[in-house]
């Protein structure tokens, strides 16, 4: 068989298949377009796919590493965070800052020996690599399921205990185990 | 005005400028729907949704953009053509609008005494008054990528005149075979002469020919070259804001013409099948009813097929296209003949 073209010394033998023939190859035009506008219709039937999303969210899985949040006991409301820095000293990023304080008697906010008297984490350097939830002895810092965290200023992006001790204003439709 | 009357002008001046505007605006509010139309449909045909902001279901899409079209800054390139940068868009959309007078909305009616065809003019020559426009609609594209005074506009309009050419041949051709069947030119005698049966049986091969022909004629996918959306090299490269909008309802009107004569050409019109006689007003939904599924079609395909390399497109115009469209037409001949 001859080639258009020279394929090499290597190549002992083509094998081609035949050449259509013209009602063989009008039926392989017409029916390669027939069959891709059928597929095209089937896209209608099946329906968008798309997720509206500020009114629909993508549910996120249940160890998906989104904002922080700061935990409190459940029964004494107090912090779990003592304001070891330990976290601070696991991010990568060196986004979080705590300063400690002592808990005295009378002012009594976290169940160990001090707290954290100032915690902000500048969300605008976070690389969510949940180190800091890794780090924390008590488990006072876990990565929450938000993911919404754009804002105006970069001052806006630092935040601070109070916040991040808060519940989160509009909740994370979450993805059940194993989905 | 006897002479007129048998070109079928018997209608006083008054109801043919009456005619003009409700044809010209009912068409016009149309476009703005059907760009709509074909943007949510394509959405579906990709599994998205398609404009679905602005207003009800999205429908006000259009409008915003021609707001944002209208109030941008009018700029040309220095080393355009002042006079013709600016007269190609009429030219195009004003022949766009031109041809859209042929397609025949309904049979002659009785309003208020006077008998009103429901349509722009129906002259003897029908056909060729279409492809006559068509012709000169190329002048639009051709003035408008040359006075741009831009290499790539050039190319664009270069290629959009080289295809323009090519499939408007076979586009007539394929329309000669139904005029030899019809034995007129008058597009409403052709749509009366398909009482019996729609041409688009007996004309099958000439339907196919017209519609692939019109594809490119109207420069929709698959043959979207001159646009390209993707490659960004068309005759309106240079164009923004207003006179680009004027360039796609121009797009856009000359789908519409096409679809209309597709449908009086090939689907019978305004009539309907299976001996249905319904009262003449419903005559011009009818008609635009065949016309929104020609549309759909339209849409469909470019949903689907991939745009052709520019030596295909020729190659199939010139070699495929034009030689089966003969070979209909003489086949057709003879029939009609023998």
């Amino acid at each position: 068989m001859t080639l258009p073209y020279d394929p090499g010394p290597d190549v002992i033998e083509v094998i081609r298949a035949p050449a259509a023939g013209p009602v063989r190859g009008a039926y392989r035009t017409f029916g390669a377009t027939l069959r891709g506008l059928k597929t095209t219709f089937g896209r209608i039937v099946e329906g968008p796919t798309t997720i509206q999303y500020p009114e629909e969210k993508t549910p996120v899985y249940p160890r998906f590493r989104g904002r922080h949040k700061l935990h409190r006991f459940e029964d004494t409301g107090l912090e779990k965070c003592v304001g070891c820095s330990l976290c601070a000293a696991a991010c990568p990023a060196d986004c979080i800052r705590v300063v400690a304080a002592e808990n005295t008697p009378e002012n009594r906010i976290s169940a160990g020996e001090r707290y954290a008297a100032v915690y902000e984490i500048n969300l605008s350097r976070c690389i969510f690599c949940g180190y800091c939830e890794v780090a924390c002895p008590f488990d006072a810092i876990t990565m929450g399921h938000d993911y919404e965290m754009s804002d105006y200023t970069r001052s806006d992006l630092i935040f601070t205990k109070e916040m991040l001790l808060a519940e989160p204003i509009e909740r994370t439709p979450l993805r059940r185990e194993g989905e | 005005m006897t002479a007129l009357a048998l070109v079928n002008y018997f209608e006083p001046w008054w109801v043919q400028i009456i005619k003009a505007l409700v044809i010209f605006g009912v068409i016009f509010a149309m476009l703005p729907v059907i760009i709509v139309y074909e943007r949510k449909l394509l959405g579906r045909f990709q599994g998205r949704y398609g404009p679905n902001r602005v207003g009800p279901y999205g429908l006000a899409q259009p409008l915003a953009e021609i707001v944002k079209f209208a109030t941008k800054e009018p700029s040309r390139p220095t080393t355009s053509v002042g006079y013709l940068f600016r007269i190609a868009p009429v030219i195009a959309i004003l022949t766009a609008v031109s041809a859209l007078a042929l397609v025949p909305f309904g049979d002659v009616q009785h309003i208020f005494g006077q008998r009103v065809g429901l349509y722009g003019i129906d002259v003897s020559i029908g056909p060729l008054y279409v492809f006559a426009f068509a012709g000169i609609s190329f002048y639009g594209i051709m003035l408008g990528g040359w006075s741009s005074g831009s290499k790539y506009a050039f190319l664009g309009a270069m290629r959009a005149a080289a295809q323009l050419i090519s499939y408007e041949v076979s586009q007539g051709l394929a329309l000669v075979g139904v005029i030899l069947t019809a034995g007129t030119l008058s597009l409403t005698g052709i749509v009366h002469a398909q009482a019996g049966l729609w041409y688009f049986i007996p004309q099958i091969v000439g339907f196919l020919i017209f519609m692939t022909a019109s594809f490119a004629e109207t420069n929709r996918a698959p043959f979207d070259l001159m646009e390209a959306d993707s490659e960004i090299i068309g005759y309106f490269t240079e164009y923004g804001g207003t006179p680009f909008v004027a360039y796609l309802f121009a797009e856009y009107t000359n789908m519409i013409v096409v679809s209309g004569i597709t449908v009086t050409v090939f689907f019978g019109g305004w009539l309907l099948p299976f001996g249905i006689h319904p009262p003449g007003w419903v005559d011009p939904f009818v008609v635009l009813a065949k016309m929104l599924l020609i549309i759909t079609l339209f849409i469909w395909v470019r949903a689907t097929l991939p745009r052709l390399r520019y030596d295909q497109l020729m190659s199939f115009g010139w070699k495929i296209l034009l030689p089966l469209a003969t070979l209909n037409l003489v086949v057709t001949a003879v029939l009609v003949v023998s």
